[in-house]
């Protein structure tokens, strides 16, 4: 009685277990992308983005006022006297120890008072508010004061200002992701309409050199797409359609019809053999079981594929690099202007991790819109 | 509204022949059953008439209509599958409606033939349901339901009920029995189950192998089967079948275990020095003093019985002649224990005698 059905299989923890592993291993890049993109870039260097939450505590070069400035210094007394706040407004940090030499950033705890040259003397308080007097009339520039803060948690949507709204064309992922888009929606629809309707025929309806046709398909599924990149292109250089949005429609749609076809055409075959003969009997022809009947019950296969196409569409660069991104750069596609960003901008993680993320953001939605058609089975109740 | 004609239609898969040029006339408003074991080629056969399957010989026609040619849309038959074949992703409403809605009707002639579809088979409350929330007899009925929307000259069936559970087929049954009184039209309709095929058939037709054994009303089929092979199909239980040998004066016959057993006076001389086989059903053997028919002849035979199958109003008593299984009937019935031994008469009236070879009827 062991091994009866129903009963729970001993693997149950072991499932379990790699189920928790995957979820893990997908969401900590994930998460890490998201959260670093809100991050500045000194947030970025200082701590890890798991830290994001908690406050970080940085060492800072600030510099009190400049004395020249007007209105800065004030005679008071007969000592002159500049205050302030180190910090810029709304800034919230909390000073430990400060130091004004950058060989000792901590001889200061907050609220002492330094002895300088000259007999100027200075005093930073917690908050950043400092007293700075002297003698005589000061002159120069500020004093610099290193201090070591804990800044709160804090998050910018700066990165994202720049990224997608700025007008600067190195940085900006705006055009990138339009192009993007462009490429990809048709390069999804076109496939899926003509698999949709190929797959139906290799399907349900009878004709000489269907099973060879099928043959073919499957064979088409092993062959690599590398295989064809330079022919293909110079194809369409011979055939004037050259480089551009046309081509790498073209182009995405042949790749990705072999496994549409086979596909939809195995889902197809699967749907219930009654249903159809039913239908023809009762009188619909074979371009309306297909509308009717195959299309809506097919809306699964249909979904997932589309989910597949427009990642792999979306997600391409070694197609649009051939067939799309030509010398002026004006189509450049997001995949493209990340590697370009990787060029120019390879230090500056917040932007790097920013366009990363806007990259992969559609992806992330269409798979949480879509991902119900994925298990649902329409078929219930069709046939006992 | 038309007669079905089948001229010498053949099927065949490749070199592999199923139907063997099946001549049949179906008429006007006749509800004809077509029964036999499986692959005896019923549902091919009904599947050649609805064009779903193409006729490799022979003529089908519609009315008038040579229909050999015509795809199943333009036969105007409605049929109805065994898996009831509705499309899911649509209401009970939209089932009933599809074939008028593609035959691009009008809304309100559509709405009107539903409603009506739906009154005679009672499906008003499940209406707006999808098929999955129906149970299994409910989608039998709307299967039904949508066969009757679009008025066709034939309704076929294709084992509509073997999917239901006993007792929702005996409703069924009734329901398409009055189902075919109400709407007036030539049903076919396909099974492999006797007792449907014997209550709801004008006529029966009864397949094997491809061929036709027989064809007859109910009670023909029942009472005069022309071989062994209906005489066993029809009837439950099923006819006893004894081999014997006719003597020379064919008024004798000797079952194989030596029992005599007079020849039926009908039958008498007829047929001499003969081997035979010697059919009776169960309601024509019971123990003596529990049969209710006493005919003008009759034959006294004993039996050991081995098993009993009470059913209330009688049981059946299984014994062995000659080392063949019989099943003998008694009325009125008191317990009887196995290995008890009672004596038996046989109505000799009703009893059957085929030939050996041939296994065709002697009369």
């Amino acid at each position: 009685m062991d091994n009866i059905a129903g009963k729970k299989s001993g693997l149950g923890w072991v499932v379990q277990i790699s189920v928790i592993a995957l979820v893990l291993l997908w969401l900590f890049p994930t998460v890490g992308l998201l959260v670093s993109s809100f991050r500045t870039a000194d947030q970025i260097s200082e701590s890890g983005w798991w830290r994001a939450l908690f406050p970080t505590q940085q060492n800072m070069t600030l510099r009190a006022a400049d004395p020249d400035d007007e209105g800065a210094q004030a005679l008071v007394g007969d000592l002159y006297v500049i205050e302030g706040n180190l910090f810029e407004e709304d800034t919230e940090a909390t000073i430990s120890v400060w130091g004004t030499s950058s060989r000792a950033i901590d001889a200061y705890k907050a609220g002492e008072t330094a002895e300088m040259n000259d007999g100027e003397i200075i005093t930073v308080q917690e908050n950043g508010d400092y007293r700075w007097t002297s003698p005589e009339e000061l002159s120069g520039r500020g004093q610099r004061v290193f201090v070591t803060a804990t800044t709160p948690a804090e998050f910018t949507l700066s990165n994202y200002q720049r990224v997608l709204f700025s007008d600067d064309s190195t940085d900006s992922m705006a055009n990138a992701f339009f192009n993007t888009l462009t490429v990809t929606i048709p390069a999804t629809i076109i496939p899926i309409v003509i698999a949709a309707f190929a797959a139906y025929a290799l399907a349900w309806m009878d004709f000489p050199g269907r099973a060879i046709l099928i043959a073919m398909v499957v064979g088409l599924l092993v062959v690599p797409l590398q295989l064809a990149l330079i022919p293909l292109l110079r194809l369409h250089l011979g055939i004037g359609i050259g480089k551009g949005y046309l081509g790498v429609w073209l182009a995405h749609t042949g790749f990705g019809l072999p496994l549409a076809i086979y596909l939809l055409r195995n889902y197809m075959v699967g749907l219930p053999k009654d249903i159809i003969e039913n239908a023809r009997v009762d009188g619909a022809t074979d371009f309306q079981i297909f509308t009717k009947i195959i299309l809506p019950l097919s809306f699964p296969a249909l979904a997932s594929f589309a989910i597949f196409q427009f990642l792999w569409t979306w997600n391409d660069l070694l197609v649009a690099k051939v067939f799309l991104i030509d010398a002026t750069g004006e189509t450049t596609v997001m995949t493209n202007q990340i590697v370009e960003l990787l060029g120019t901008r390879g230090g500056n993680w917040e932007i790097l991790a920013t366009a990363a993320f806007v990259s992969i953001a559609v992806p992330l939605l269409v798979f949480f819109m879509m991902q119900k058609y994925l298990v649902r089975g329409l078929l219930a109740g069709s046939v006992k | 509204m038309a007669n079905v004609k089948l001229k010498n239609v053949v099927k065949n898969y490749g070199s592999l022949e199923v139907v063997h040029g099946i001549n049949l006339d179906v008429d006007h408003n006749e509800f004809v059953v077509f029964v036999g074991p499986s692959g005896c080629g019923k549902s091919t056969t009904l599947r050649m008439i609805a064009g779903l399957e193409k006729i490799s010989g022979g003529e089908i026609s519609i009315g008038d209509r040579v229909v050999n040619e015509l795809p199943p849309r333009a036969r105007n038959i409605s049929m109805v599958f065994q898996n009831y074949a509705l499309y899911p992703h649509m209401t009970v409403r939209e089932n009933l409606g599809f074939t008028l809605r593609i035959a691009k009707k009008p809304q309100s002639e559509i709405d009107q033939a539903v409603a009506e579809a739906s009154a005679i088979l009672s499906l008003d409350p499940y209406l707006d349901r999808r098929p999955g929330e129906l149970s299994g007899g409910q989608r039998q009925r709307v299967a039904m339901g949508r066969a009757i929307v679009r008025h066709p000259d034939i309704f076929l069936f294709d084992e509509p009920l073997s999917n239901l559970d006993a007792k929702l087929r005996a409703q069924m049954r009734v329901e398409i029995k009055k189902l075919h009184q109400k709407v007036q039209t030539t049903i076919i309709y396909v099974t492999h189950d006797q007792v449907e095929a014997m209550t709801l058939a004008d006529r029966i037709v009864i397949m094997r192998d491809g061929y036709i054994e027989q064809q007859g009303t109910p009670l023909e089929v029942f009472e005069k089967p022309v071989n062994t092979f209906v005489a066993t199909f029809i009837g439950s239980p099923p006819m006893n079948l004894l081999h014997g040998r006719a003597d020379n004066s064919g008024k004798n016959i000797t079952l194989d275990d030596g029992v005599n057993v007079a020849m039926p006076s009908r039958l008498a001389g007829k047929y001499a020095d003969k081997d035979i086989i010697f059919g009776f059903r169960a309601d024509n053997i019971m123990p003596v003093g529990h049969t209710l028919p006493q005919g003008d002849e009759s034959v006294e035979i004993d039996m050991t019985v081995t098993l009993t199958e009470p059913l209330g109003a009688e049981t059946l008593l299984f014994g062995e002649i000659g080392g063949t299984q019989v099943q003998a009937k008694m009325l009125n019935p008191r317990i009887v224990k196995p290995g008890e031994k009672l004596t038996f008469q046989i109505d000799l009236e009703k009893c059957h005698v085929f030939d050996a070879q041939s296994e065709m009827v002697l009369d």
